[in-house]
């Protein structure tokens, strides 16, 4: 019984509550449970394996975001949420490849979800900027940069593992990449 | 260096390692310095867009683990509608079937063309054809048959193609069509007791599709006054006509109507006439129910059923006369007496049987 549920589909509540707590597993049963639907979705309109996960995936990242921001109120159910956002988000990028016919096929209800989609696109286009800004930056400034701003990690770590004879050194080279990677990052367009 | 301190002293702000005193002067700092208060906001965007951006890559990360866990493939199975496998062969070669659709199309049509299959008078066949390849078998076995009785072997030249002809005089004049006799080396006549007389082409029309043939053989006696008339002037429709040839080794009756006063596209060369007449008979007289000689078979539609085509009399009546005067020793007098005005048809057919012949060409 109990290996049963575990591996049914889970509660929109034991999602939402697993994400706030950060839970793998939370994540993990989620993605397990919609995923066939929305592959269904794509594959029946014009699209591969590929673009299933892609889209699945983002569409993942919309709620997992809302619902860490809080603004998640569970007034639909999440698999509607889901399947809205995806087919918002191939929709768009059917047009985008001049695939669309004017036609989907649907096998689900689904919501108004453009708002979500736009935010999500915007802040997409950010990471990408960011995305590359931190290819140009190049080593070891990425490192740096990565290690002390998205991993946390001390000044004195990096100073450490970076072989710096003293800490200054390391803060200036990180003064550096940081003025760098803002002139990469607001460079492009 | 003053920025790269500035930036630490931000730093050091937003990450809440200043002292209470120390982080009051820095607010109070703030609120005077407009300047300083957007470097901090624009910092704290930055970082959080960096941040954010590290949070997105390891969600991402993880996301791709738990994609890797599962077996997509059979998923994909389970969902796809399964269209029938005529559809999906559509879907997946839809290109390669349409064009190869077109070309085999156009290939058709092409070989139709050049074929001349699309230009009507390709099915008019002209009725003497065949016939040769089909005796020729005949003969053959029937030259064995012999053969194996007596114990001796004839050979005998084979025809190659039959037709009709008929007298247009007593001394062994003959009409057929051109069609009948053309490319031949030799041409005989047969009478219907089975009389075999080599005849010579003293003239052909090959426009009109007319023969006229002498018979120069020694053993030929005269036939007699020929009794059916020829009729210069145009016959009616519905005019009750009728045939007699040799579409076979024994002779055919056939009788019709006359159907049209045209051939084939308007050809006025030709009556169509509905008589049932088939390779061999080609070269025959069409006669109306006078006995006068109206015309002379030759051919038919073979695509549409019923429609077969007679020479018109008159055309025959011209080529006489255009006969050059020295092929022949006399000139030729047609007969203007109509002999089967007033008889039954069995007594005009049982008539005309001597006056009609079968022409072998070999």
């Amino acid at each position: 019984m109990n290996t049963e549920s575990k591996s049914s589909i889970p509660t929109d509540s034991e999602i939402v509550f697993g994400i706030l707590n950060n839970s793998e597993n939370a994540i993990k049963r989620l993605y397990v449970a919609y995923f066939p639907m929305v592959m269904q979705l794509i594959l029946n309109n014009n699209g591969t394996a590929d673009d299933a996960k892609d889209i699945y995936q983002e569409a993942i990242i919309v709620l997992y975001n809302k619902v860490k921001k809080g603004d998640f109120e569970l007034n639909s159910k999440l698999k509607t949420f889901i399947y809205s956002v995806c087919r918002r988000l191939w929709l768009k990028r059917l047009s985008q490849m001049n695939r669309y016919g004017g036609d989907i096929h649907d096998f689900n209800d689904y919501l108004s979800v453009e708002n979500e989609v736009e935010e999500q696109g915007e802040r997409d286009i950010q990471f990408g900027k960011m995305q590359s800004a931190l290819q140009m930056l190049g080593e070891p400034c990425k490192t740096i940069i990565e290690d002390f701003y998205i991993h946390n990690r001390s000044m004195q770590e990096i100073c450490e593992s970076f072989g710096y004879t003293n800490a200054d050194n390391a803060k200036t080279q990180k003064y550096k990449c940081l003025q760098r990677l803002k002139k990469l990052f607001f460079q492009q367009k | 260096m003053r920025d790269e301190q500035l930036i630490e002293v931000i730093e050091r702000y937003l990450n809440g390692e200043m002292s209470a005193d120390e982080r009051d002067a820095f607010e109070q700092l703030r609120r005077e310095n407009a300047e300083l208060d957007t470097r901090v906001v624009e910092h704290q965007q930055f970082t959080g867009l960096l941040k954010q951006y590290g949070e997105r890559v390891a969600l991402e990360k993880r996301l791709n683990a738990i994609h890797e866990e599962i077996d997509v493939h059979a998923i994909a199975e389970e969902v796809t509608v399964h269209p029938s496998w005529i559809v999906q062969l559509w879907r997946d070669h839809h290109s390669k079937i349409s064009v190869a659709a077109s070309i085999a199309i156009f290939a058709v049509l092409a070989t139709l063309f050049f074929t001349g299959y699309l230009s009507n008078n390709n099915s008019y066949t002209e009725l003497s054809r065949e016939v040769g390849r089909l005796n020729r078998s005949t003969t053959a076995i029937k030259k064995d048959i012999n053969a194996i009785k007596n114990g001796t072997r004839v050979i005998a030249a084979q025809d190659k193609s039959r037709g009709t002809g008929f007298a247009l005089t007593s001394n062994g004049l003959i009409a057929t069509s051109f069609h009948v006799v053309n490319g031949a080396d030799s041409i005989y006549v047969q009478d219907v007791a089975g009389r075999s007389f080599k005849v010579k082409v003293v003239y052909n029309d090959p426009q009109s599709d007319i023969s006229i043939l002498k018979i120069v053989d020694s053993s030929f006696r005269n036939l007699g006054q020929v009794p059916y008339a020829f009729k210069r002037s145009e016959s009616d429709l519905a005019e009750n006509v009728f045939t007699y040839g040799y579409p076979q080794d024994s002779p055919v009756y056939g009788d019709g109507r006359l159907t049209s006063a045209n051939g084939l596209n308007g050809d006025t060369l030709d009556y169509e006439i509905s008589v049932p007449i088939n390779p061999g008979n080609s070269g025959g007289p069409l006669l109306d129910s006078k006995g006068n000689v109206i015309g002379i078979v030759r051919a038919k539609e073979t695509r549409l059923e019923g429609m077969h085509f007679a020479l018109k009399s008159s055309y025959l009546l011209n080529a006489i006369k255009n006969i050059p005067q020295d092929s022949l020793t006399k000139i030729p007098v047609l007969n203007s007496e109509n002999s089967l005005a007033n008889l039954t048809r069995q007594q005009q057919v049982k008539k005309i049987k001597p006056y009609v012949f079968m022409v072998k060409v070999y």
